[in-house]
């Protein structure tokens, strides 16, 4: 399965030059870049590891792209995605957020139910590959 | 139009009997108002006859302390300061015989965060008067002074992206279909389907609540199963917006907290239960962590006619004061009333941080917000993915596209409708992103996508012809030129 977290997961992988004009977007708006990656998709996995601070001073979309292989050098066989801060007040948070990397396989995630009384149902929702420690989910 | 005070002061002014209204100091072409009133902008069309000024100074009279007669009581009080004051009134470009009145109110005329007590008196017994063929509240300024005692939407947009983890497009939404009628368990299926193919929301109509054919409790239980289903199968957070709607408020608190028990992350409400209920329902979903969805059912009896009734521009600020979080507001080019520019009002007081005046736009006065949280606009009737360009244009990206229709009677199934529109929708994102004139090439793009996604190009051929160009009765007065007078 694919998972579709992220503003541009319905579209094909995004290509290099593609990820290099969404960066270029980012930066003309005056957003501060990040990259994060994880093993660990789940939907509420909210804090995804930092590959170094949000990129407050990089001026040109190539710098980032420096960062994003490097981080896809050290972590590609997991999730890695690239997000932009906008520290406007009004706003004060995430503007964009696309997936730059994938693992090769994407095994999904188990529903798990709880059945409970008045056939109201507890939901649990695992990635399959969860059942691994941290770092050894997806292969190298 | 230019006229001076003929306020009468002193003991003439309460003899008993009948007076002018704009002798009785409800016409004041003078008085500056302070940035601390309220002020209502009202178009009135007075009867054969009656003079425009007479009009206005009635229905600030009207609006606040006055009766038909002169009352002694008045002098028990700080009279002059709780009459409501008619301070300017011009001609309405293009409209014989219609008016539009500027009224200052006092903020203590007003009870803190009220709605119902805001609207008593602005929209109260004033309506009916028998002088004015017609009323209608084009436009208020709410003073920060005010604002400040309202919670305001109870999530706002930011909050509810970070709870979603949806950032830097639009929303994408689907009510389901046939409104009424189908079984709790068919339901459900309509809400995977769409889920799972790509939507973020499905949405209750606001007729739906608990009838013959669905119990709200099977349709509630039958959808959180579709919703989890659907966050397992994609790994990204579904939500459905149950409607809560009903009788009482007992039994919304009821339904809403069986929301809440079951995990939904968002309750729906229609505009037809009141003010005071929606301020109800925005302050349990601020404690419950819930989203608010309201559907503006009704408001069409009272804002589509330019001559009388109330504005939707009124209407969404007072909605975004109770505290909704998301507010139907038009699509332009779908099946619902909505000229472009009157839209483009609409949106800008959902989710401005100050709401500047724009004469074009319909907007006739600078409405601070002051840190209220921004609401959702929700653009739904009658649109498909082949008009996505556009509709990122006018609308931008904090919206909620609802594609009930256009997912749901999709030729290959629910899931590659709902497909068909994020494709739709990404692609565009991606290219106004990189910069490309997305007006212009909006049809290239989508074909282009539609190339490596078969219901893409199944959406763009069903609904290729598909247009709703009438014209719309409420569209703005003012020329794009116009300036501030």
């Amino acid at each position: 399965m694919r998972m579709t977290q992220g503003t541009f997961s319905f579209l094909p992988d995004l290509t290099d030059e593609q990820i290099t004009k969404q960066i270029q977007y980012c930066l003309d708006n005056g957003w501060a870049v990040n990259l994060e990656y994880t093993d660990d998709p789940h939907p509420r996995n909210t804090y995804w590891d930092m590959w170094g601070h949000p990129m407050f001073d990089i001026a040109d979309a190539a710098g980032v792209m420096m960062e994003l292989q490097s981080c896809r050098k050290a972590f590609g066989d997991r999730y890695i995605r690239l997000s932009a801060f906008d520290s406007t007040h009004g706003w004060e948070s995430v503007k964009i957020s696309f997936i730059v990397n994938r693992p090769k396989e994407e095994p999904g995630y188990r529903l798990r139910r709880q059945e409970g009384n008045g056939r109201n149902m507890r939901y649990t929702t695992e990635p399959y590959a969860d059942a691994k420690p941290e770092g050894e989910r997806y292969g190298v | 139009m230019a006229e001076g005070s003929q306020t009468v002061t002193g003991k003439d002014r309460y003899k008993s009997g009948v007076m002018e209204y704009k002798k009785m100091g409800y016409w004041e072409p003078d008085y500056q108002p302070k940035d601390t009133d309220i002020i209502a902008c009202f178009r009135i069309t007075p009867q054969d006859g009656v003079d425009p000024i007479e009009a206005a100074a009635a229905v600030a009279g009207e609006s606040s302390t006055a009766t038909w007669t002169v009352v002694w009581t008045d002098r028990l009080t700080a009279a002059e300061k709780y009459r409501a004051k008619a301070y300017r009134v011009d001609k309405v470009p293009n409209a014989e015989g219609q008016y539009f009145a500027y009224i200052a109110y006092d903020l203590d005329l007003f009870e803190n965060g009220s709605i119902a007590n805001l609207t008593a008196s602005i929209i109260g017994n004033v309506f009916g008067f028998k002088p004015l063929k017609g009323l209608r509240l084009e436009d208020m300024r709410l003073p920060t002074a005010y604002v400040k005692t309202f919670q305001g939407p109870a999530t706002g947009i930011v909050v509810e992206r970070e709870r979603l983890d949806k950032f830097g497009r639009p929303l994408l939404g689907a009510t389901v279909k046939p409104k009424l009628g189908l079984s709790g368990r068919n339901y459900g299926r309509v809400v995977y389907e769409a889920l799972k193919g790509g939507l973020d929301f499905t949405k209750d109509d606001e007729n739906i609540n608990s009838q013959p054919f669905m119990d709200w409790r099977e349709r509630f239980l039958y959808c959180m199963e579709a919703v989890n289903k659907a966050q397992a199968a994609t790994g990204e957070i579904k939500g459905t917006y149950l409607n809560v709607t009903a009788a009482t408020m007992e039994d919304m608190y009821e339904r809403a907290e069986f929301a809440a028990e079951l995990g939904s992350n968002i309750v729906m409400i229609d505009l037809v239960i009141g003010w005071t209920a929606m301020q109800s329902m925005a302050k349990w979903a601020r404690r419950k962590n819930m989203i608010l969805h309201l559907h503006r059912a009704g408001h069409s009896t009272y804002t589509r006619q330019k001559t009388h009734g109330v504005s939707f521009r009124v209407i969404a600020k007072w909605a975004r004061l109770a505290g909704v979080d998301h507010i139907h507001a038009g699509t332009v080019v779908g099946k619902l009333e909505g000229d472009p520019a009157t839209t483009r009002g609409y949106y800008d007081i959902c989710r401005n941080e100050f709401t500047e005046q724009r004469l074009e736009n319909g907007i006739f006065f600078d409405q601070p917000w002051a840190s209220l949280n921004k609401m959702m606009p929700v653009a739904s009737g009658g649109i498909h993915a082949g008009q996505m360009h556009q509709l990122i244009d006018l609308l931008g990206e904090d919206v909620v596209l609802q594609f009930g229709g256009g997912t749901i009677g999709h030729p290959m199934g629910i899931a590659a409708g709902a497909t068909a529109n994020r494709v739709a929708l990404e692609c565009m994102i991606l290219a106004r992103n990189e910069g490309r004139d997305i007006v212009r090439e909006g049809p290239d793009i989508l074909n282009e996508a539609a190339k490596t996604c078969s219901p893409l190009k199944a959406a763009l051929d069903t609904w290729k012809d598909v247009t709703f160009n009438y014209t719309s009765t409420d569209s703005p007065d003012y020329a794009v030129t116009a300036t501030a007078a």
